[in-house]
């Protein structure tokens, strides 16, 4: 079914899809419409979910890991404040192993209020052990949610599906809806195999000392790990079952670039016009899309970008004494390879402003003129 | 033998707790009780090290540790869960300290009981943040000494009242109880059960290391602290109608402070200060369940 | 404490802390330097320190006697003070 909805919806719409059991959620701007819909959805009778009505989002989440661990398939949505309230009960979600789905719509942290976007909020997280994936289009949204869950359940590990506020959330685009059956068949009906059962008393978490925590910690690592391949495995069958396949990054004309742009999210579909415009004026450039960025796929992007002849990684984030993100990760998978390429980091798009093609095409230019980044962190467009 | 508790163990013997836990015995009637078909999450508390280290447990049923604030609103979580999935019969059941109660898991506490969801919370109550090492919770009474109240700034505050709070969100059933009186509390066990909704149980749990008394006196000062008016045994149905479950004699206060080294920097002023406070409130609670008599008569006559 | 459940590495481990055994590996029984000792004489047969014992760590008999379980009996004594025909007194431990 072809419909037109917004970004948030689409993340209601993946939670139906996906037949989630157990919905708690508490409202923020700019996540109310995913939970109304969810809400409505409920009502309806067309989604057959317990929906806890929490008072805050620590609750949220809280709610969510007794749901998950009850064996029940959950989806919660946030964004800034509240996806900070949760951080305790993020990294709890974590190390109980609990493959809890949550999207969370990228705004920027106050003080002072704003509502607009930033990846500050979930890249502050992004030493919880959640897995992220960060999208750029209505569709790939819906999708996401229902790999998402895909993954999570394989790996035992909670994972975020992120979009930035506005630009995303509270955009419309054509989306279809996928046919109910065929999401059944390539999501099937969990059986969690530790949930809590009267059949087979244990204590979950009890305490742990540093002779066997350390290995509960490797575990989780190796599970984060095996989950790239599992991505792109259930990103393939996506693409046989639903005709869209989706990987670890995407690219555009990457084949013969000399030079590279990488970023993530909305500032991605607004680089590629201005890709095409410059490759109309004979420069050999092209972009990488990174949509996992938990786990970080470093091989990917050391075979993508290493003997490249210069990378510039545009950051809608900031971690103030160091940088961005994304370009702090991508610098750090191609740190030891011999033909790795200089690196330009360009913060833009904090609170909401605006990133247009011209901006995507100061950065480029900039690199271009220049043999080498001038300092680890680049602001555009700041008034001075 | 003739039991008057039900015979079941459901919790075993090696579990961590010190000599004399109240905290243990409040556990091991309530799972008798309770039986094995029962869901338990505990938030930071005394019963985290109790039940043991991994990879040992010892409550015997599936059991969630979680974060400090969120007992009440996991215990939701595992409750709609079991609903999503049909299984409706399983007790889920919160189990708390004062601390995770009274302070830091108040809101969470708050929400779920304003929901009314279907789940039985029970705060074991020792009176401070114990596994911290005996510092001061809202619970903490007036005149104790703790880690965070020495003697010469002994705790000013009275005890927060749980059950009022509670009460005031009008769930079916809050009540009272002491592991000096286990018939009492596991009949109180058994009516939480039968009903749906929210049912909260205060139960009193006394703690040698924490209140410095002897171990040996811990159900003896559980009685005491019943039987001198200082913690009163009561129901409240749907918020609003009370019921005393047992109305003792009073006995003098300073045989429940005495043999408690918590106590022992009081003067005879302020031990005079606080026998009238309790007495107060002891007065309040029989107007109260005596107002509330037509309520239980015409439940009877049902 | 008598570890029954022993790993060498990671692989034997669970997924996660999650328990695999009771605590009654843990004998207790170690911490008490005083131990009950119940006179069957005195003793009314009425269950009140079986009741009270928060390590359930005594056992009724099929004569209806109550029995110290020593490997898990904390010596707490709330039994001996909850008797109430002093029918239970506390020696040292050797």
């Amino acid at each position: 079914m072809q419909k037109v909805i917004m970004g948030n919806h689409a993340l209601s719409w993946g939670a139906l899809l996906s037949r989630a059991e157990v919905i708690a959620a508490y409202p923020i701007t700019p996540q109310t419409e995913v939970v109304e819909l969810l809400s409505n959805m409920c009502a309806d009778g067309d989604l057959d979910a317990q929906f806890i009505k929490v008072e805050s989002e620590h609750s949220a989440m809280a709610a969510s890991m007794g749901a998950s661990a009850a064996g029940a398939r959950t989806f919660t949505a946030t964004s800034a404040q509240g996806l900070a309230l949760m951080h305790e009960v993020l990294h709890w979600a974590t190390g109980a192993r609990l493959p809890i789905v949550m999207g969370n719509i990228n705004r920027a942290m106050a003080p002072p209020w704003t509502i607009w976007t930033e990846q500050t909020d979930s890249i502050s997280e992004r030493d919880t052990g959640w897995l992220q994936i960060y999208t750029s289009s209505i569709q790939e949204i819906l999708d996401s949610v229902i790999q998402a869950y895909k993954v999570a359940e394989q790996v035992y590990l909670p994972v975020m599906v992120v979009l930035d506020s506005f630009v995303l959330s509270h955009t419309n685009e054509n989306c279809d809806i996928p046919d109910q059956k065929k999401v059944d068949a390539y999501l099937p009906k969990f059986n969690n195999e530790y949930k809590l059962d009267v059949n087979k008393p244990a204590a979950y978490g009890g305490l742990t000392g540093p002779d066997w925590y350390y290995e509960l910690r490797y575990k989780i690592q190796k599970d984060t790990e095996r989950s790239l391949d599992l991505f792109v495995e259930t990103g393939k069958e996506f693409g046989e079952v639903f005709g869209r396949e989706y990987g670890l990054v995407e690219t555009y004309k990457m084949d013969d670039a000399d030079t590279v742009l990488v970023t993530s999210a909305s500032i991605a579909s607004t680089a590629r016009p201005v890709i095409d415009a410059m490759r109309e004026e004979g420069h050999k450039v092209g972009l990488v899309r990174v949509r996992v960025f938990r786990p970080f796929p470093s091989d990917l992007m050391r075979k993508l970008l290493a003997g490249r002849k210069k990378v510039l990684v545009v950051d809608r984030n900031i971690s103030f004494g160091m940088s961005g993100a994304f370009y702090e990760e991508t610098k750090a998978a191609l740190y030891n390879v011999k033909s790795s390429p200089p690196m330009w980091g360009y913060i833009a798009g904090l609170g909401g402003r605006d990133v247009p093609t011209n901006v995507v095409r100061d950065m480029i230019d900039q690199t271009l003129s220049e043999d080498h980044p001038e300092g680890d962190i680049i602001w555009i467009g700041v008034k001075k | 033998m003739k039991y008057t508790i039900p015979e079941q163990e459901i919790m075993c013997s090696g579990h961590k707790a010190c000599q004399g836990c109240g905290a243990a015995l409040a556990m091991r009637y309530a799972l008798k009780e309770l039986g094995p078909r029962t869901m338990m999450t505990f938030p930071a508390c005394c019963w985290s090290v109790i039940d043991g280290p991994f990879p040992y447990s010892s409550v015997g049923v599936p059991l969630f540790h979680t974060a400090f604030e969120t007992a009440a609103v996991v215990a939701s979580g595992i409750r709609a869960g079991l609903d999503a999935r049909g299984e409706e019969d399983v007790n889920v059941v919160a189990w708390a300290g004062d601390g995770g109660t009274f302070d830091i898991g108040i809101q969470a506490l708050s929400g779920t009981t304003e929901r009314n969801d279907n789940i039985i919370y029970v705060c074991y109550d020792n009176e401070a943040y114990m596994n911290t090492g005996v510092q001061r919770s809202s619970s903490t009474p007036w005149g104790a000494v703790t880690t965070t109240t020495p003697p010469r700034h002994f705790k000013k505050e009275r005890k927060k009242d749980m059950m009022a709070i509670l009460a005031a969100h009008s769930i079916p059933y809050t009540a009272s109880a002491s592991v000096a009186y286990p018939e009492d509390f596991i009949k109180k066990v058994k009516y939480a059960k039968s009903i749906k909704g929210t049912k909260f149980l205060h139960i009193f749990a006394s703690c040698p290391p924490g209140w410095r008394s002897a171990p040996e006196l811990s159900v003896e000062l559980a009685r005491l602290a019943v039987q001198t008016h200082v913690f009163p045994l009561y129901e409240i149905h749907e918020g609003r109608y009370y019921k005393m479950s047992m109305n003792p004699k009073k006995k003098d206060i300073r045989e429940y402070l005495k043999p408690q080294g918590r106590f022992r920097h009081l003067t005879e002023e302020q031990v005079a200060h606080m026998e009238k406070m309790y007495d107060e409130k002891y007065e309040w609670l029989l107007d109260l369940a005596e107002r509330s008599k037509p309520y239980f008569e015409a439940k009877k006559e049902k | 404490m008598s570890d029954e459940i022993k790993w060498t590495k990671e692989s034997d481990m669970p997924l996660m802390a999650m328990s695999l055994g009771r605590m009654t590996v843990n004998k207790t029984g170690s911490w008490r330097n005083l131990r009950p000792i119940i006179d069957k004489e005195k003793c009314i047969k009425c269950g009140i320190c079986w009741k009270f014992c928060p390590d359930v760590s005594i056992e009724i008999d099929e004569e209806d006697y109550p029995v110290v379980v020593l490997d898990f009996c904390k010596g707490c004594g709330i039994c001996v003070v909850e008797c109430p025909k002093d029918a239970i007194k506390m020696v040292k431990e050797d």
